[in-house]
């Protein structure tokens, strides 16, 4: 186990590599640079600014620059939020968006499992019907309206909760982003667990368990839940690092500061060095997660665990 | 008991827990804190500023919190007109090249120091400083010796700004500014203090480390959230400030940002969204504010394009065609159509307009269809020009309508491109096939300069390409011109000389849109859009 995960680990690093190559390649192959708006700026001071931020080098030697103060933590000052470094940004945004991302996926899988174990167990009844078509509806109704809907009815007409970020005590203020964010995963959860589930519980093992006089309980709880979560598992690993680096869209509408936010505004300005710590920060989590998923395979499936 | 009920249990006890672990890690952090004794002023901010520092900011957004934090020599009052800020007086030598100011004795930075022209010197030095990579050093172009600093010829210290006593400063000119006092208003002009920059370095705009001049200190700044300040009680009018605590919360969002207001979070919004703006107007009509704003939407021709530089019969007959009455309708927000370069409400200036402004509609577009047909097309050859915009609703609508008018009245097929802003600007930059683009200028400081400059051959800001000497000699004359009202006379001779060259289609003068809630006092419709927290309070604290 220890020697997989250290083989793991360091092939991960020309992934990671690549990754951090291609992004570069990218951002700075985009029209448009970082301090290009309507106001053109004189030349002179132009150069100055690119100077001071290197952007007067060749490509090879601004990679080369960025590769060693990676290797010393260094991600690089932002080009848009210039009194701060990259690494600052993303330090004090990451906290939020962890505990936002935390609570959000804590809900969404007991909402999302027991929905979905019940619908399963239910199969083609009422509740079944209930389970699927909610959670088709919770899949195609994007957060950039449900948002918007909440924040209106919640906030402006019932007065229940706050509008923003700002606008509420440390607890009022998580309950409308978090069930936001949980929402669609909550819906694809369910969907996953309930396939999953009736799947298991027509194999053979079940069966066998069944004629062996075992209630549906004591067959749940101890025979089909293990091997009903694999393919949840599976998912579990990117749609964390999804849920971990803040939805924009929830972020924008609470005016929630989080990573998210940082991510698009950085693309759209072409602040270079700000979407690249943040897509290789998010490589690495994403890398990080399915290691962890695959180790955790290996615990709960017995076959995967012999090879 | 059945199964479902079982699962059920455990999922009602699994959710209790889920909530208390929420509320129990919820409070963690403090939020913002609403204090009921003093008063508490909750700004929207738009976009977040990034930089406090007053050298390496460029946004209008640092512009607002930074005013609220530091000043000038000069400032505006809430109606938009010039005042002594941290100088007490000034004389301008006759030939206007040599300013000196008297500096207030009263003048503190928020730690108690005294203000001081060294303070002055030495922050215009770091402006204009290479290495200090300022983005606003046009604020300062026209100071002796600036030009050369910046492009690094010679050393800072040649600057044309000198300390005469401790509260004397004396400022040279390379040639007369009739704006210039205008210019020290802008936040780059501003005094950085000396003893926090040497200690802190680039660390030091933060909370904490920020010592600025103005009536309000830096308590917090949470990125891509808000911005607090509270009163400093060394300010200078200190006595006059009525609100004690201020929160500039980043809205980038204007549909987020009115949500934030009509549930009682804000007192001040900076926009108002466009799908919203009537609903506003019916419903809190006392609360919409709407006023002239120093700022133009056009659509420019790529002059280096034959097609388009060598004809301009083609360029009138394009913007004669179009409805500007119809364009104001379609925005619907106050905007005032634009038959000039210039906007109405500019200080000490007549816009000069179209000869065809007042024509009644029927007569215009005979008049564009005989240009058109004058140009070389018409019946038999067909005019397929492109149309770019950057991506947004507003925008789109316009190259519609606009589409729809040239197609009505000249039968010109016009496509329509939209990209991503910095893509489309770096084409036009590049003159990458470009015929015809979207864009807006807004004016820096309430002078016609800031807008005509931006057609003169060497501005960088020249977007259009147009290269006309008549209009730059005019321009150079206004520049040496130390009498107002003849540099008037000369500037509007500019104007007139570019709008009859048709390098553009100025198509409507923005407003300026905000609500305000009807508990704030003080608020001053200006052009320029300023509203400092200290000209403000709030009705029951009166």
């Amino acid at each position: 186990m220890l020697r997989y995960a250290t083989l793991r680990i360091l092939g991960a690093i020309p992934t990671l590599l690549l990754v951090i190559a291609i992004a570069f390649l990218m951002v700075h192959s985009a029209p448009g640079g970082p301090f290009d708006r309507e106001r053109v700026l004189a030349p002179e001071v132009e150069r100055n600014i690119e100077r001071a931020y290197h952007l007067d080098e060749s490509l090879p030697e601004q990679f080369s620059r960025y590769l060693q103060g990676l290797l010393h933590g260094d991600l690089g000052p932002s080009y848009r939020y210039r009194d701060y470094t990259v690494a600052e940004l993303i330090g004090g945004a990451l906290p939020l968006s962890i505990r936002l991302g935390a609570l959000a996926m804590a809900l969404a899988l007991v909402a999302g499992v027991s929905a979905g174990m019940v619908a399963a167990l239910r199969k083609n009844t009422i509740i079944d019907r209930l389970v699927t078509g909610i959670a088709m509806i919770g899949i195609s109704v994007p957060v950039f309206v449900i948002a918007p809907l909440m924040v209106l009815v919640f906030a402006v007409f019932l007065n229940w909760l706050p509008a923003s970020w700002t606008g509420g005590n440390a607890a009022n203020r998580m309950l409308m982003p978090v069930i936001a964010l949980a929402l669609p995963q909550i819906a694809y959860i369910a969907r996953l667990t309930r396939a999953s589930m009736i799947n298991v519980m027509n194999s053979d093992f079940v069966r066998t368990a069944r004629a062996q006089g075992l209630s549906t309980i004591s067959i749940v709880r101890y025979h089909a839940i293990k091997p009903a979560m694999l393919p949840l598992l599976s998912y579990m690993g990117p749609a964390i690092a999804g849920v971990l680096t803040g939805s924009v869209v929830v972020e924008e509408v609470f005016g929630i500061p989080g990573v998210g936010q940082f991510f698009i505004r950085g693309a759209l300005n072409r602040d270079y060095t700000l979407v690249l710590g943040i897509t290789v920060f998010y490589a690495t989590l994403v890398i990080f997660l399915n290691l962890i998923v695959d180790l955790l395979y290996g615990f709960l499936d017995p076959r995967i665990r012999g090879r | 008991m059945t199964a479902s009920m079982r699962y059920s249990g455990a999922m009602k006890h699994t959710l209790v827990l889920l909530l208390v672990s929420m509320l129990a890690l919820g409070a963690c952090d403090g939020g913002v804190d609403r204090a009921a004794q003093e008063s508490v002023l909750h700004r929207g901010l738009g976009e977040e500023p990034g930089s406090l520092d007053v050298h390496k900011s460029r946004s209008s957004e640092a512009g607002h919190v930074l005013r609220d934090l530091g000043e000038g020599l000069t400032g505006y009052t809430r109606d938009g007109e010039i005042r002594a800020a941290a100088a007490d007086h000034w004389t301008v030598s006759d030939d206007g090249l040599e300013y000196v100011f008297v500096l207030r004795p009263d003048a503190r930075w928020t730690n108690g120091d005294p203000v001081t022209a060294d303070d002055f010197v030495y922050s215009f030095r770091r402006l204009v400083d290479p290495t200090t990579a300022a983005f606003y050093e046009n604020s300062v172009i026209d100071v002796a010796n600036a030009a050369e600093i910046i492009a690094g010829e010679i050393p800072p210290e040649s600057l044309g700004i000198e300390a005469m006593a401790i509260d004397q400063l004396k400022i040279t000119l390379r040639h007369p500014v009739p704006y210039f006092l205008g210019l020290l208003t802008h936040p780059s002009t501003f005094p950085v203090h000396r003893g926090s920059v040497e200690a802190h370095g680039e660390a030091h705009s933060r909370p904490g480390n920020l010592v600025s001049n103005g009536a309000y200190r830096l308590v917090a700044w949470e990125v891509g959230s808000y911005i607090e300040i509270e009163r400093n009680e060394y300010y200078w009018d200190a006595g006059n400030t009525a609100i004690d605590r201020v929160f500039h919360y980043v809205t980038p969002e204007p549909m987020a940002e009115l949500n934030r207001y009509r549930a009682g979070e804000l007192d001040i919004t900076r926009a108002i969204p466009p799908e919203s703006f009537k609903q506003m107007l019916e419903t809190r009509p006392d609360e919409v504010r709407v006023s002239p704003a120093l700022g133009v939407y056009y659509y420019g021709f790529n002059m280096t394009n034959p097609v388009f530089g060598d004809n301009p019969k083609l360029r009138e007959a394009l913007s004669m065609a179009i409805d500007r009455e119809q364009l104001v309708a379609i925005v619907g927000r106050g905007e005032a159509p634009a038959y000039s370069w210039v906007p109405d409400g500019t200080a000490n200036y007549e816009p000069q307009k179209y000869s065809w402004a007042d024509m009644p509609p029927e007569e215009r577009i005979t008049k564009a269809q005989q240009l058109f047909y004058e140009a070389g097309f018409g019946p038999g050859k067909s005019f397929r020009p492109e149309i770019r915009y950057n991506t947004h609703d507003t925008h789109r609508q316009i190259a519609v309508a606009v589409q729809s008018m040239w197609k009505e009245v000249l039968g010109v097929e016009a496509k329509l491109i939209n990209e991503e802003f910095q893509v489309m600007l770096e084409n036009i930059v590049q003159k990458n096939s470009i015929d015809i683009f979207r864009m807006n200028w807004n004016g820096d400081y309430n002078d016609a300069h800031t807008f005509l400059s931006t057609a003169e051959s060497d501005n960088p800001s020249n977007l259009t390409g147009y290269q006309s000497a008549d209009f730059d000699s005019l321009m150079q004359r206004a520049a040496r011109q130390t009498d107002p009202s003849r540099r008037r006379l000369y500037l509007e001779e500019a104007e007139a000389r570019m709008l009859r060259d048709y390098p553009l289609i100025p198509m409507y003068f923005f407003v300026n849109k905000a609500m305000v809630s009807p508990q704030v006092r003080g608020w001053g419709d200006n052009v320029l859009n300023y509203h400092y927290s200290q000209h403000l309070s709030f009705a029951a604290d009166e």
